[in-house]
């Protein structure tokens, strides 16, 4: 399925490319693993590949800087092969793999596996993250030079907050040198512990202990003022609030340099999905209320929040087949967030095209100063092409994860990855 | 076939008046067995009923199991200590198992909200709550709401004001869909610390002192407080959770109508509730007991539905 | 066949069979000492209060009575369908050493009064169980019999007989309906 060394030209396409103000129709042409042009009419070089993509768009390869792949530790739920399989049939030609594996890749090793495992497969650019501190204990700085030596391109201890100001303050500091970011899992623990689902109206008919809002903002002003008085980049992941979309606000119109990311499915759901008991509607942050998913929304059109991720969170059959408040948190979403993201937000007239390339593929890989995100001369040879008016219907058992927990089982969505090309090669296709 | 109540007995948030009062109007002859000498009827001679309890539980399941044993079925009563991850099988294969069993009823109490209806939707013998976490407990609902009726007359307008750590009660929750559904008006009482905090949109008067509720109510459905709350820190005592909201002698002399008391038991005396009031002339705590069997025996009795091969098999012999 | 359906007995005729019927009852029971009579729901209990009245009328004694549903004991609970309502159950503590008439509107198949004899079991040894019926219609399907009829009616198993009481459904009447109308 994939052609080598080929030049590969990308017939009359919607050429969409927010990074050079670039939406025409036009040829792309790939040559030794870059863009090679970009636009008007190329002809066609000797020996090239030509796919005609008329009437579908064009975009520099999308970028999810937020998944969760389970090698090392738990290959039986998702190896970082599969992982990169779901991304790039998702569409994505570029993914940030959360560290908190089995052991935490918190050290030079771990990272270099990730990193040799991705490339191996030959699927999604695999970058992996570190965890802030060893073991993601909370207690002390991992060696966050070395990992970045090996090729890790943030920080987290995602899953877990950072419980310790004084530690997330020095994990700021230090990381400046390396101009990476630190990502946060915004949740205070003493709040939120026990809690299942979204605190509200739901929860108390389910009789299921809830979440309040307030354990994410106490957590994101605390990063945003931390950011503040360190000058380091804080990211805050997969916000779900209304009031975090209000303080990511805030600190933008200071100054600080504060990013943010939400996931697709909290511009796209609301608690009402967990009712029943449906553990596949079930992950951390929760589902919140439609007003937050408003707000969420609202603050993609207006670029509070800079990018869009899924928060892909694969979790074996037993594990989410069990009363709610045992069932582990998390839903797959490499395989559906452009749709999603494509029919609540493209669809419903909130943000347009361009801004949803920006947000999926331009920003991604500016904020976390990745290669990509581009189609201009000499960028990385990733392109994603797809029709955002393709009607589907979401079918768990087809897709290329391991994981098939997702809340949008059936659900019939409207835009859709036809093609992936990673590096000059095409690694995915839709006829 | 399913019954008049469908297949299983999951909380009364799903249940509609009609069925409610099908179930009250059903346990008064039922309580009558009670009192004879010989009690036991053959109605549901044959039939296995597993009691699976996950909590530990007295009161309930020897009430269940009163119930089971009037109406002639064959008990098993299985104790199982934690939850799934914990215990290592799940309920998934527990209740797998029962039905590789043929086992006609289930009744369930576990630890966590859900259970009864993840277990219902998986197996196909009936299932009926016996608490499930902090969601509901139907049959306390049902008998609590007996008590009332018998004494009421009808419960359309009635006030009944539930005292006590609501946030983490299943018996308040089922009164609370119950009464409500029954036409009835309904308060809660407690420190707002064990109150949910969407309490206001689920319809119910909140009253933050106990003076105004008892002078509201017309019924008073004190919770045990449990200790572990103290623990937890939602109150600094039980000492001064009794002087701010403990239903006591002296507070219900000065209520200006003769208050109905109930409680699920067992009771903490002298924390929620002192002593001469769980033992005084309004106190209905043990009717609450004794209909707590009847209204068992009532749903046992409307869940069990015919086997449909019988009645094809009926059908087709002797009409 | 008739159509529509049809008056066996109206109201005066149906107070002159309970009067017989109370006589035969103290005649059998060679009078009123240790004397219970139970009526089965539902008419059953409203006839076997007509007959207490009658004998408190006629021999100035208030006989003991009661009433009793038999719907748990009924042997076709499997595939009745939906769950019959149960009525309620009364009846003296201990019928031991009692001489128990049971009384009840219609006699047919039997499986009504072994239910009753089967109840009555788990009240006591009465020292002699006696079956006293308005109308008996034939059609046993269990050696059952009435000690006392107040009426013997034939009709075909496609009709069927409807008793009336005044104090449920406003008029004292016995009507034989063809099975297909809803009478």
């Amino acid at each position: 399925m994939s052609t080598a060394v080929r030049d590969l030209v990308l017939r009359g396409g919607r050429i969409v490319d927010p990074s050079q103000g670039l939406d025409a129709v036009g040829d792309v042409l790939i040559r030794d693993g870059r863009i090679e042009a970009c636009g008007g009419s190329l002809g066609t070089p000797e020996g090239a590949d030509v796919v005609d993509v008329s009437g579908l768009v064009v975009a520099p390869g999308l970028i999810d800087v937020h998944i969760h792949l389970r090698e090392p530790g738990r290959e039986d739920v998702e190896t970082v092969a599969t992982g990169a399989h779901s991304a790039v049939a998702g569409g994505f030609t570029g993914v940030c793999a959360m560290p908190n594996t089995k052991p935490v890749t918190d050290n030079q090793a771990v990272v270099g596996f990730v990193k040799r495992q991705g490339e191996a497969a030959g699927f999604a650019r695999v970058y992996p993250y570190g965890a802030i501190s060893v073991g993601q204990k909370g207690e002390t700085l991992a060696e966050l030079a070395e990992m970045v030596q090996a090729g890790a391109v943030a920080f987290s201890d995602d899953g877990k907050p950072v419980e310790s100001a004084q530690l997330m303050r020095t994990a700021l500091e230090y990381a400046r040198a390396f101009n990476v970011p630190i990502a946060e899992h915004c949740e205070d623990m003493s709040l939120a512990r026990g809690g299942s689902m979204n605190e509200g109206l739901m929860s108390a008919k389910l009789g299921l202990k809830g979440i309040p809002a307030e354990a994410e903002e106490i957590y994101v002003i605390r990063d945003i003022l931390l950011a503040k008085r360190t000058g380091g980049h804080i990211h805050l992941c997969h916000l779900s609030t209304k009031g975090s979309v209000e303080l990511v606000r805030w600190g933008k119109e200071r100054g600080i340099n504060v990013t943010a990311e939400v996931c697709s499915h909290h511009i796209s759901l609301t608690e009402a999905a967990v009712d029943g008991y449906n553990t596949n509607a079930k992950m951390n942050p929760p589902l919140r209320t439609a007003e937050d998913v408003e707000a969420l929304q609202q603050g993609v059109a207006d670029g509070t929040i800079d990018l869009l991720v899924t928060d892909h969170a694969p979790h074996h059959y037993d594990e989410k087949e069990r009363e709610f408040a045992d069932a582990p948190n998390g839903i797959v979403g490499l395989e559906t967030a452009l749709g999603v993201n494509c029919t609540y937000l493209l669809h419903r007239g909130l943000i347009s095209l361009s801004q949803l390339v920006d947000a999926m593929s331009c920003k991604p890989a500016k904020v976390f100063r990745l290669p990509g995100g581009t189609l201009a001369r000499g960028a990385l040879g990733d392109v994603t092409v797809f029709d955002p008016q393709r009607e589907w219907t979401v079918d768990p058992t087809r897709f290329r994860s391991k994981g098939r927990n997702t809340p949008y089982g059936g659900h019939a969505l409207r835009g859709l990855a036809t093609m992936t090309v990673v590096g000059g090669r095409i690694v995915h296709r839709v006829v | 076939m399913a019954g008049p109540l469908g297949k299983d007995l999951l909380g009364l948030a799903p249940l509609s008046a009609e069925q409610i009062n099908l179930v009250l109007d059903t346990a008064v002859p039922f309580r009558e067995i009670s009192e004879r000498a010989i009690k036991k009827v053959p109605t549901l001679r044959g039939a296995t009923i597993v009691n699976l309890f996950f909590e530990a539980s007295t009161r309930t399941r020897i009430s269940f199991e009163f119930a089971e044993k009037r109406l002639s079925a064959d008990t098993v009563n299985v104790a199982s200590q934690g939850s799934s991850v914990s215990k290592g099988e799940t309920l998934v294969d527990t209740a797998r198992n029962l039905e590789a069993m043929r086992i006609d009823m289930v009744v369930i109490r576990h630890m966590a909200s859900g259970a009864a209806r993840f277990l219902a939707e998986r197996i196909e013998s009936n299932v009926i709550n016996a608490g499930d976490g902090t969601n509901e407990h139907p049959t306390q609902g049902l008998l609590d709401l007996l008590t009332m009726r018998d004494r009421f007359g009808s419960l359309a307008g009635k006030r009944v004001c539930i005292v006590g750590d609501v946030l983490h009660s299943r018996v308040a929750r089922s009164n609370i869909w119950g009464l409500t559904k029954l036409g009835a008006e309904v308060a809660v009482c407690g420190p707002r610390s064990l109150l949910p905090n969407a309490i206001g949109d689920m319809g119910v008067t909140v009253f933050d002192r106990i003076e105004p509720a008892i002078e509201w109510a017309d019924a008073l459905n004190v919770l045990r407080l449990q200790l572990e709350r103290m623990e937890a820190g939602y109150i600094p005592s039980l000492r001064e959770y009794n002087r701010v909201f403990g239903v006591t002698a002296a507070r219900l002399e000065r209520a200006p109508k003769e208050l109905l008391i109930l409680h699920p038991g067992p009771m903490n005396r002298g924390v929620e509730i002192d002593s001469d009031v769980a033992d005084g002339p309004h106190s209905v705590i043990l009717d609450q007991v004794t209909n707590g069997v009847a209204v068992r025996m009532a749903v046992l009795y409307l869940l069990a539905g015919g086997r449909p091969e019988l009645a094809e098999a009926a059908k087709k012999g002797t009409a | 066949m008739p159509t529509k359906p049809t008056t066996v007995l109206d109201a005066r005729a149906v107070d002159r069979t309970l009067r017989r019927i109370a006589d035969q009852i103290i005649e059998l029971n060679a009078g009123t000492e240790n004397l219970v009579i139970v009526g089965i729901q539902r008419r059953g209990v409203q006839l076997a209060d007509r007959i207490v009245r009658i004998i408190k009328a006629q021999e100035g004694v208030e006989v003991t009575s009661g009433a009793l549903d038999i719907t748990l004991y009924r042997d076709d609970l499997q595939t009745v369908g939906p769950r019959p309502v149960v009525g309620a159950t009364s009846l003296p503590w201990t019928l031991d050493d009692q001489h128990v008439v049971i009384v009840d509107d219609v006699l047919y198949t039997g499986r009504t009064i072994r239910a009753a004899l089967d109840e009555l079991a788990d009240f006591g040894r009465p020292s002699r169980i006696a079956l006293a019926v308005l109308v008996d219609r034939g059609g046993r399907e269990l050696p059952i019999h009435a000690d006392i009829v107040g009426r013997k009616v034939e009709i075909a198993s496609d009709e069927r007989v409807d008793v009336f009481v005044e104090e449920l459904d406003g008029r004292d009447e016995v009507v034989i309906v063809p099975r297909l109308q809803e009478g």
